[in-house]
């Protein structure tokens, strides 16, 4: 397995491995960033903080308790969430209308916005407005099952199968694009 | 197991969501292992939210580059932590254990300190109050003495120096109501060793002494105020100095003070 390898030098501080894994994820490090702060700039900046905090905690990673990106994910979206609770991005954040994530969309449609909305519409096209939220709220927001049930008042035990259906669907949307 | 079925229950989105429990993570990581329906299941999971959140991304604008240089320049310090030993937080630890101890130990002399102040304080303020006790009754003694002499039944008589002394002087306050007599005696020096001032009443013709006593402790006493009876019918009041104990009648050559009781 070679991502395994890698993040197996990366723990040990190897350089050249941490390099390789921030091409594979920096990206979508500052999508997910993105999808909170919906700022480009302010993304780009948290987006290479969060790089560093890796790099500085590389040993704390643990294979046996999740997948590589689902460790850094959670570190993103910790440092968006307490970016956008901090009082400088409040300002920043009054002219924007939407909560979920195709939000990015409709704001980035007048902007000269290197965000691809085209493909992001494509991808979330047949996806239900349920599903948009049911993503947004357990993977860009790290909500729990319990948490994202209250949020969307619906039963705990539907927030599994549903987020499982709506991932279905995704996964078809990327096949058809 | 039934892998299909533990596919198709969604927990494999919730693994790469990263909202499970340790317990529940290992789990999955253990059977990813050991199926690898579940492993590649993973991954496809994991490659739809990487694509979204690829799609939804400004751009990684910053270089690889810029972060090892904010690493690096964030790092230095520490290399030089570790040619030292041990962390400087150790050492700051140990040094804050010490001053906790060196500060809990002052505390406590302080505080004993403070324990023997306060003893030596009590001591000094019953001290005070009994000298306060004191005062209030050599006031009251005072008060009580000056009440008497102030007396309307009191007759001041002015006894006057003689020949063995003659700048001694000396006063009786007589109450013949009820035959008391205080000799002030404040205007005679203090005897010799040995001998004692003793008070006599006259009768003048003849000339009868009749001893009302002495005047004890002479040098002790403060105010030199001395209260004697006096029964008799005293026509003049005289002090002479006798050997201790006083004589039976009186030695006219050690006759300090001598005054004749005005007719009234």
């Amino acid at each position: 397995m070679q991502l395994d390898l890698l993040v197996e030098q990366f723990k040990k501080k190897d350089p050249s491995a941490f390099e390789k894994l921030h091409g594979m994820y920096a990206d979508n490090i500052c999508g997910v960033i993105n999808t909170i702060v919906k700022n480009d700039s302010i993304a780009q900046e948290i987006c290479q903080d969060v790089f560093i905090k890796i790099w500085n905690n590389s040993e704390s990673y643990n294979s046996s308790k999740g997948r590589f990106f689902t460790w850094i994910l959670n570190i993103a979206r910790n440092a968006a969430i307490d970016e956008i609770r901090s009082r400088s991005y409040k300002n920043e954040k009054k002219n924007l209308s939407a909560d979920y994530f195709v939000g990015i969309l409709q704001n980035k449609e007048d902007e000269d916005s290197v965000v691809d909305t085209k493909v992001l519409r494509n991808l979330v096209k047949n996806l239900k407005e349920k599903c948009v939220q049911i993503i947004e709220l357990l993977y860009f927001r790290g909500y729990t099952q319990k948490d994202a049930a209250e949020e969307l008042d619906i039963p705990i035990g539907t927030v599994k199968t549903r987020n499982r259906s709506c991932i279905s669907q995704l996964r078809e949307n990327m096949e058809i694009k | 197991m039934d892998v299909q079925k533990y596919i198709a229950s969604g927990i494999l989105e919730l693994y790469v969501a990263g909202i499970l429990s340790d317990k529940e993570n290992l789990e999955i990581a253990n059977y990813a292992k050991e199926y690898p329906e579940i492993q590649t299941e993973i991954e496809a999971i994991e490659a739809s939210i990487l694509l979204l959140s690829k799609k939804a991304s400004p751009g990684s604008k910053h270089s690889f580059k810029s972060i090892m240089d904010r690493i690096n320049s964030e790092v230095k310090v520490i290399p030089i932590n570790n040619k030292r030993g041990t962390p400087i937080s150790t050492y700051v630890g140990w040094a804050a254990s010490v001053l906790l101890a060196i500060g809990i130990f002052w505390m406590y002399q302080q505080n004993q300190e403070l324990k023997s102040d306060i003893q030596v304080v009590e001591q000094q303020n019953n001290n005070l109050e009994q000298q306060i006790a004191d005062s209030d009754s050599s006031l009251e003694k005072t008060t009580e003495l000056l009440n008497s002499i102030r007396d309307k039944n009191i007759s001041v008589i002015p006894l006057g120096g003689q020949d063995i002394s003659p700048s001694s002087y000396a006063k009786a306050y007589w109450n013949k109501e009820n035959n008391k007599v205080f000799i002030d005696a404040k205007g005679l020096p203090e005897p010799p060793e040995g001998f004692v001032y003793q008070v006599w009443s006259l009768k003048l013709s003849p000339l009868t002494p009749t001893s009302m006593g002495l005047l004890e402790n002479f040098e002790m006493d403060e105010n030199k105020i001395f209260a004697l009876n006096n029964p008799n019918e005293s026509e003049a009041f005289g002090i002479t100095l006798e050997p201790a104990g006083g004589s039976k009648s009186p030695n006219l050559e050690q006759l300090y003070t001598l005054g004749v009781v005005s007719a009234s």
